[in-house]
């Protein structure tokens, strides 16, 4: 019995290894083997112990093979893949069908390996140097833990938002304190040709998906296809995440004129593609379907009312530590001003146009020191309403903001941001205001901030000016996978 | 009405678009230049030993750069789109901006897990992978191992044997080419190394500080000692409470040299040599930190240089 499992794992270990130069080596040892048994008794067991040891190895060996064969199928690499369930069930080695993984272990490079595959190499009877593979061996030895530690698992992080305010603010009060939101993101690839990343808000008042998109990233002619429920490509801040923006709050005119805080945020179908452009410069072209829901900028009252998104992007590097980056957005859909009218929902439309202009500045040998953005964004906003005296009117609408951020050490940045915007149901008011802000680093996962925020805004009920004198304070938190720095 | 119009005008825009697709130009013809971009300049220096004339390389991060803090600037997509390989150092070094720039790039020769990403670490010995539980207590801890393993001759030469692998599968034609370099390439290195390590014999066991955790592979190979760090914790900067100590451990155990990136600020450092007697010693952890480590071997040449000269003042 003993002989008999010491033949098959043996064949087993043979196989493992794949050991392909010399497989009648492998049967001829084992023949020799079975022969040897008519021998004396006390020799024998010598033998069999000897045996013993020597399988008790091999079984260890042929568990390490094992588990860096399938640890190489996740390389995707063309060398030949492993064929040992098929083997195993035969028990039966085709002569030059697979590389000899252990006799290029022994051939490569590596000269601090000193590992158990170049046993198993001494122990294989006449290695024969082959040049097949060496990319397998490779492996074999070194590299990170990378399958372990991530399994199939998604990049999970949660984000915590937690702001504070205090001061007077009679027209757009916001809470004492909140947990503004705890953002749940989940990230991963899906197969070779996609990727998706969800992300996921517990506010408040609520959950919400703020996003989760599918990414095709293998199409031709290099376009880039997103599909689901995203922040739509319009201008900046737009597409910025609350915990990723410059401030705690959110500029006057994205609040007067793109849809407050969740924005132009619908689910839809983006495609993007490089376009052509001079050299140096990078062009990029955006064109998005939503349904058209999206706050209480669009409105769909009936399937056809879906909203279009289009967006233009020059980028180009003023050096290796200063670039700009230009803009031009255009949106378009239904809004609700017609509903429960005796107008025609269909004719009421929103049209935004905006540019944006981002200056950036950071040297890279001090990068993580110093750096430095300037920002302008312009937004004009053409709503089809009614007016107090029931006439079709199309309310034209202009907002602004700019802003700078400076990095002066490490740990500290401080920007500052001027607001000025009109009402999209009502051009004349405008509301106006400043903004001064201080964020201290931790570290990178960690950021404490204090806001100056004053406004000049329009009181509807007293119909007058007044004065916002606001200090907020905001912690931001992340955890777990450590996600891409926004650009 | 107005719905057929809104209608028309999406469809108008996908086809706008699709139009400008139809002029792009195709990928051109498989036996040109490959198209090789690599995350940092070291492994562009291994691609273009063993590549020689037959690939085209280059570097998103520059060599005096924080490979950690490298911008996903949309100008590297454009270098990105036309790669047909991209050798990345892995172990989550770019995890902040290299992702982004993968996907954005809209190449799917590139892409994670396709033919033409190459991820080196797999070849390389990997150090201080951490063992139990892994939480950022520790600071930006790299949960799958040191990424900085480029700093080891011995490495070099594994990843560059990995390269000559993938660009014989890329281009079968030339696999002798790459394979003659390859001997080259290990054959020089191998006499380097040689160099390297007889240079640095007389300081062997030698302790040193360092700023952030980029030398283990290379104290290792050279037989130096890390003692300390100028960080408290990696990415955390340097706090008053651990500078009293690391001066405490350097007056202690008589380290005199530390080893800063050029990419950290020196006053910390500065401050701690002053206090121990010490010596301030800026290492390139990559080629193209100065202008004249135009190589991987240079690199080396040039860090033991200045290691030399440091411990020598430092007496």
């Amino acid at each position: 019995m003993k002989r008999f499992s010491v033949l098959f794992l043996l064949v087993l270990f043979g196989v493992g290894v794949r050991a392909q130069e010399k497989p009648a080596a492998v049967e001829a040892s084992g023949k020799k083997e079975a022969s040897s048994a008519g021998g004396s008794a006390a020799s024998e067991e010598a033998r069999v112990k000897a045996l013993e040891e020597q399988v008790r190895s091999l079984v260890e060996q042929v568990a390490l093979l094992r588990g860096e064969l399938s640890a190489l199928r996740d390389t995707k690499t063309d060398a030949p893949r492993p064929k040992e369930h098929l083997l195993l069930a035969s028990s039966h080695i085709e002569p030059g069908t697979l590389a000899s993984v252990t006799t290029t272990t022994a051939a490569t490079v590596a000269p601090a390996a000193a590992t158990p595959a170049t046993t198993v190499a001494s122990m294989v009877p006449e290695p024969a140097a082959s040049p097949a593979s060496p990319q397998v061996a490779q492996t074999q030895t070194f590299g990170g833990a990378t399958s372990n530690a991530k399994l199939l698992n998604p990049d999970i992080s949660l984000i915590g938002d937690f702001i504070g305010t205090a001061g007077r603010n009679t027209i757009s009060p916001s809470r004492s304190l909140e947990l503004h939101e705890s953002e749940v993101g989940m990230q991963a690839i899906i197969d070779p040709y996609a990727r998706a990343d969800a992300f996921i808000s517990f506010g408040e008042t609520g959950v919400n998906v703020e996003e989760g998109y599918v990414t095709f990233t293998a199409l031709p002619a290099g376009l880039l296809l997103k599909v689901g429920k995203m922040r739509a490509e319009f201008g900046k801040v737009n597409t910025i995440h609350n915990h990723a923006l410059p401030f705690i709050d959110r500029p006057l005119a994205t609040n007067n004129l793109v849809g407050g805080e969740d924005g132009i945020d619908d689910a839809g179908i983006s495609l993007s593609r490089f376009l052509p452009a001079p050299k140096n410069w990078f062009f990029q072209g955006t064109a998005q379907v939503y349904r058209g829901d999206s706050s209480d900028v669009f409105t769909a009252n009936q399937r056809q009312d879906v909203s279009a998104v289009g967006h233009l992007r020059l980028y180009r590097d003023l050096g290796e530590s200063t670039n700009i980056d230009l803009g031009g957005s255009y949106a378009r859909g239904h809004n609700n001003a017609g509903v429960g009218t005796t107008f025609n929902p269909d004719n009421f439309i929103t049209n935004l146009y905006g540019a944006d202009a981002t200056l950036r500045w950071k040297p890279l040998r001090r990068a993580i020191y110093h750096s430095f953005m300037f920002r302008t964004e312009l937004f004009w906003s053409a709503r089809d309403q009614l007016s107090p005296a029931n006439i079709f009117q199309t309310q034209h609408a202009f907002g602004m903001y700019s802003s700078a951020e400076y990095r002066a050490n490490r740990r500290w940045t401080i920007g500052g941001r001027f607001d000025r915007s009109g009402r999209a149901t009502n051009a004349n008011l405008t509301d106006s205001g400043f903004s001064g802000i201080l964020t201290y680093w931790p570290s990178e996962f960690s950021q404490i901030r204090g806001q100056y925020r004053y406004g000049h805004l329009w009181d509807i009920t007293n119909a007058r000016y007044t004065d916002a004198n606001e200090f907020l304070f905001q912690f931001l938190f992340v955890m777990g996978a450590h996600g891409a720095h926004p650009f | 009405m107005r719905n057929s119009k809104l209608y028309t005008r999406c469809i108008a825009l996908v086809a706008t678009l699709a139009l400008l697709c139809a002029t792009c130009q195709l990928p051109a013809s498989a036996e040109s230049k490959l198209n090789i971009m690599t995350a940092t300049t070291d492994l562009a220096s291994l691609a273009q030993e063993i590549g020689g004339d037959k690939v085209e390389v280059q570097s998103v991060a520059r060599g005096y750069q924080d490979p950690h803090f490298v911008e996903a600037k949309p100008s590297f997509l454009l270098k990105l789109r036309k790669a047909d390989l991209l050798i990345v150092v892995g172990l989550e070094l770019e995890i902040g901006w290299l992702p982004p720039l993968i996907t954005q790039s809209t190449n799917p020769k590139i892409q994670v897990g396709a033919p033409g990403y190459f991820d080196a670490s797999r070849y390389a010995k990997i150090l201080e992978i951490p063992t139990g539980v892994v939480t950022r207590a520790e600071g930006d801890v790299h949960p799958l191992g040191n990424p900085h393993y480029w700093l080891d001759p011995e490495n070099g030469l594994r990843i560059a044997k990995g390269i000559q692998n993938k660009l014989s599968e890329m281009r079968p034609n030339y696999a002798s080419y790459f394979a003659q370099r390859f001997d080259d390439f290990e054959r020089r290195i191998k006499q380097a190394d040689e160099k390297w390590l007889a240079e640095m014999k007389p300081y062997a066991g030698r302790k040193i500080v360092t700023y952030h955790r980029s030398w283990p592979n290379f104290a290792e190979h050279f037989h130096l000692d890390v003692v300390g760090y100028v960080e408290p914790r990696p990415g955390i900067p340097p706090s008053p409470q651990h500078t009293v100590e690391l001066i405490g451990l350097m007056k202690r155990d008589g380290v005199k040299v530390i080893a800063v990136e050029p990419y950290f600020d020196l006053k910390t450092p500065n401050a701690v040599a002053r206090d121990t007697g010490g010596k301030v010693v800026v290492l390139m952890p990559s080629v193209g930190g100065e202008k004249e480590i135009t190589d991987y071997f240079r690199l080396f040449d040039y860090d033991i240089a200045k290691l030399k000269q440091a411990f020598d003042e430092a007496k």
